[in-house]
């Protein structure tokens, strides 16, 4: 199953290189990971995509509360988010073509954000599933570079308690801190 | 006040009074200040590894901090061992590391590694501290990281520059670690849960490991096995935290544990799991390790809970703590069949040799070192591979903190140094490195640490000229065709090699070679009556095997005995 893990870090040297770290040497195998500054400059949220069954996540999940400098990880799909992903894709575009592709990114709302005489540069964001339909859409055009920064989510509605199960109470296959 | 100054001021107020060091162009700053307050004192190994494993022999024998300290490069990577092995076995160390300076990193300047980048993974935590005024506060949260919790080892990784530069430290800034927050309480539902699991049992079996030695458990372990006559069986890290010779008390269990303890556990309807970790060398084929039983699990690292093997009812809580709340509201019980049941099966086939050989066993040697000093203040030491089996089957250990091996990492050349960092930890101790030919030579360089620091450790080797476990590996599983395994003199196979008590009598200490069984006796206490480092180098055959044996990844049913 996929699962979107949210991470909120100290923003501290090399504190990326730690999660991705433990997330190689711990042989997890990850989708996608974004990590940017929050509205708190001293900290950071990264996001991790990863697919696994509950036992694998369970242990990334704990694995990833063990390091000193996570201040919460959350798993993201046990409640309701919202998940954006931004692509960049240069498309090639003779003038013949121009219209078709202009057509087609209208109707993905997706922007123009660069035309030369042979190429376009799309700009899409949106759900992950939306972008892929469109990559797919715009392969026989010929897309000459992509480029994407992978997902970056929130959880709707008010921020859950940080620590919402007492420690130890869960049973097996669930998240315990 | 200087970088170095703050360094040693905050390892006071730690309450360090005891650290060790060798020192490099990067790491001299630290100990010219030391030196100058000459109020901590520092051994001088004669290799980084030495030092890191005498730190944690320090530690292992108090549940203190241990500190190392090395310069950069070549000084750090040589610690990469010992913090490795601090982390694998849950041991509090602080590892400091002198850096080049900060305008010099990233320009392979000369003793330069990206320490903190091959540690990362290593240690509990570590930092590069480039900011002098964070110097104090990172020293603060490195002890604080290392000896809670669950505890390891912290690195700190200081540039030269730093440690020369001028600020007016504040030792009382607030620790910066808002996301460590580790769990010592145990949940009163899962207590109560855990109790109510131990009054159904008709088998239950304690399951003990190294977090109730780190967690000061013994006693409370040994109130809940009487309460509810439960027997207990222990992982090599928990050796004596459990009376050896109690009614109760049924050996080390796993891959050479006791037939009889692996019994206990295989037929257990609840396994008492308190500070361990499922280990491999334990389980065997995890699937199939006390698959009849519902399981307890009790550790302080929530990551533990269903890392190896999924359980019903998890604790993340201090073992020691969790063990007071479950033997509060559990009512005394009786198991007089169950415990009976495994005693027949312990005196059908206890741990055995051939006593009437006439040539050394092995664990003849340590069978009679158990009759000299058993119940007497002895902490042990150990290498790793056949003897270290041998002395967990054979040393009876009465007490916590007494009998120190490198289990998780499996480091040989554990045994003497860390047998150094035992012995000033606790003087009033007789410590012995009980040790193997491989595994003694490869820190054998710390027998001039032995001497120049007046440390008087006590190293019993048994010499089978090979590096036994992988000969025994390889008699069992690879035809006997040997493959590098034979560490002797290929000229003089049968003669032991290289001379030990030799190499101790170069350094000074005096030592003794035995190589015949009716010597081994007077040797062994000769050496314990020694008020000086000694070297007993006893010849052994290399033909015995530790038994009994469960080959990795099998079960229970599949135990070797002959």
């Amino acid at each position: 199953m996929r699962h979107v893990i949210s991470i909120l870090v100290q923003n501290k040297f090399g504190v990326l290189a730690r999660i991705s770290g433990l997330i190689s040497a711990r042989g997890f195998n990850i989708d996608s990971l974004t990590v940017g500054e929050t509205e708190e400059p001293k900290t950071s949220r990264m996001i991790i995509v990863v697919h696994g069954d509950d036992p694998v996540i369970e242990q990334i999940i704990k694995q990833l509360r063990r390091l000193i400098e996570t201040i919460r990880v959350t798993d993201l799909a046990e409640g309701r988010f919202v998940e954006r992903d931004l692509m960049l894709a240069k498309i090639e575009a003779t003038p013949a073509k121009r219209l078709e592709i202009l057509q087609i990114a209208n109707v993905f709302g997706a922007k123009i954000v660069d035309m030369t005489a042979r190429e376009i540069i799309l700009e899409l964001s949106g759900e992950v599933g939306r972008i892929d339909a469109l990559i797919g859409i715009l392969k026989p055009y010929g897309i000459k570079e992509l480029a994407r920064t992978g997902s970056v989510a929130l959880s709707r509605g008010p921020i859950a308690p940080a620590s919402s199960a007492a420690p130890g109470s869960a049973p097996a296959g669930v998240n315990t801190l | 006040m200087k970088g170095a100054e703050i360094l040693e001021e905050a390892l006071w107020r730690e309450g360090v009074d005891i650290m060790f060091g060798y020192p490099g162009g990067a790491s001299m700053e630290i100990h010219q200040a030391l030196t100058r307050k000459d109020r901590i004192r520092v051994v001088l190994p004669r290799h980084e590894q030495g030092g890191g494993f005498a730190a944690q022999g320090f530690a292992r024998a108090t549940g203190k901090v241990g500190v190392a300290l090395a310069t950069s490069g070549p000084g750090a990577t040589n610690l990469a061992t010992p913090i490795a092995d601090a982390k694998l076995d849950s041991i509090p160390m602080v590892a400091i590391t002198g850096q080049v300076p900060t305008t010099v990193i990233g320009r392979d300047a000369f003793q330069e590694c990206d320490v903190v980048g091959f540690s990362r993974t290593l240690t509990k935590h570590n930092y590069m501290v480039t900011d002098i005024n964070d110097l104090a506060r990172v020293v603060k949260e490195a002890f604080h990281i290392a000896r809670t919790g669950r505890p390891g080892p912290v690195l700190i990784d200081i540039p030269k520059n730093v440690q020369q530069s001028y600020a007016i430290p504040n030792f009382n800034e607030p620790m910066d670690i808002p996301g460590y927050k580790p769990t010592s309480e145990p949940n009163p539902a899962q207590i109560r849960a855990a109790a109510q699991a131990i009054m159904e049992s008709e088998r239950p079996v304690l399951y003990i490991g190294g977090g109730c030695i780190h967690s000061d458990a013994s006693e409370v372990l040994i109130k809940l096995a009487e309460k509810c006559d439960i027997p207990a069986v222990s992982t090599i890290m928990g050796i004596g935290a459990f009376p050896a010779r109690h009614p109760l008390f049924f050996d080390m269990l796993g891959m050479h544990g006791a037939v009889y303890a692996n019994y206990a556990v295989s037929r257990a309807d609840l396994l008492i799991a308190a500070g361990v970790r499922f280990d491999d060398r334990v389980t065997g084929k995890v699937s199939e390790f006390a698959r009849h039983g519902k399981i307890i699990h009790i550790d302080v690292d929530a990551s533990e809970i269903n890392k190896n093997k999924p359980v019903q009812i998890p604790i993340v809580a201090d073992a020691r703590l969790a063990l007071d709340a479950i033997l509060a509201q559990v009512k005394p019980a009786q198991h007089r069949a169950w415990v009976a049941d495994i005693e027949a099966e312990k005196k059908k086939l206890p741990f055995r040799y051939d006593t009437n050989a006439s040539e050394i066993l092995p664990q003849y040697v340590l069978d009679e070192l158990n009759n000299l000093i058993e119940g007497k203040n002895v902490i042990v030491t150990m290498g790793v591979g056949q003897h270290q089996m041998w002395a967990a089957q054979w040393l009876r250990m009465h007490q916590p903190r007494t009998f120190m091996s490198s289990s998780g990492l499996g480091s040989m050349g554990f045994g003497y140094p860390s047998a150094l960092g035992a012995k000033l930890a606790r003087p009033d101790y007789e410590v012995i490195d009980v040790d193997g030919d491989g595994s003694f030579i490869m820190n054998i360089q710390e027998l001039a640490t032995a001497y120049a620091e007046n440390i008087a450790v006590k190293a019993l080797i048994l010499n089978n000229r090979h590096l036994g476990m992988v000969v025994q590996w390889e008699d069992r599983f690879y035809e006997s065709k040997r493959a590098q395994t034979f560490i002797g003199d290929p000229r003089n196979p049968e003669k032991d090699y290289p001379d030990f008590a030799g190499i101790a009598k170069a350094c000074n200490i005096p030592g003794r070679h035995v190589t015949r069984k009716t010597d081994v006796r007077a040797a062994l206490e000769e050496m314990l009556a020694a008020k000086t480092p000694y070297v007993l180098d006893v010849s052994v055959m290399y033909t015995e095997h530790v038994l009994p044996m469960i080959p990795a990844g099998k079960t229970f049913a599949d135990t070797i005995y002959e």
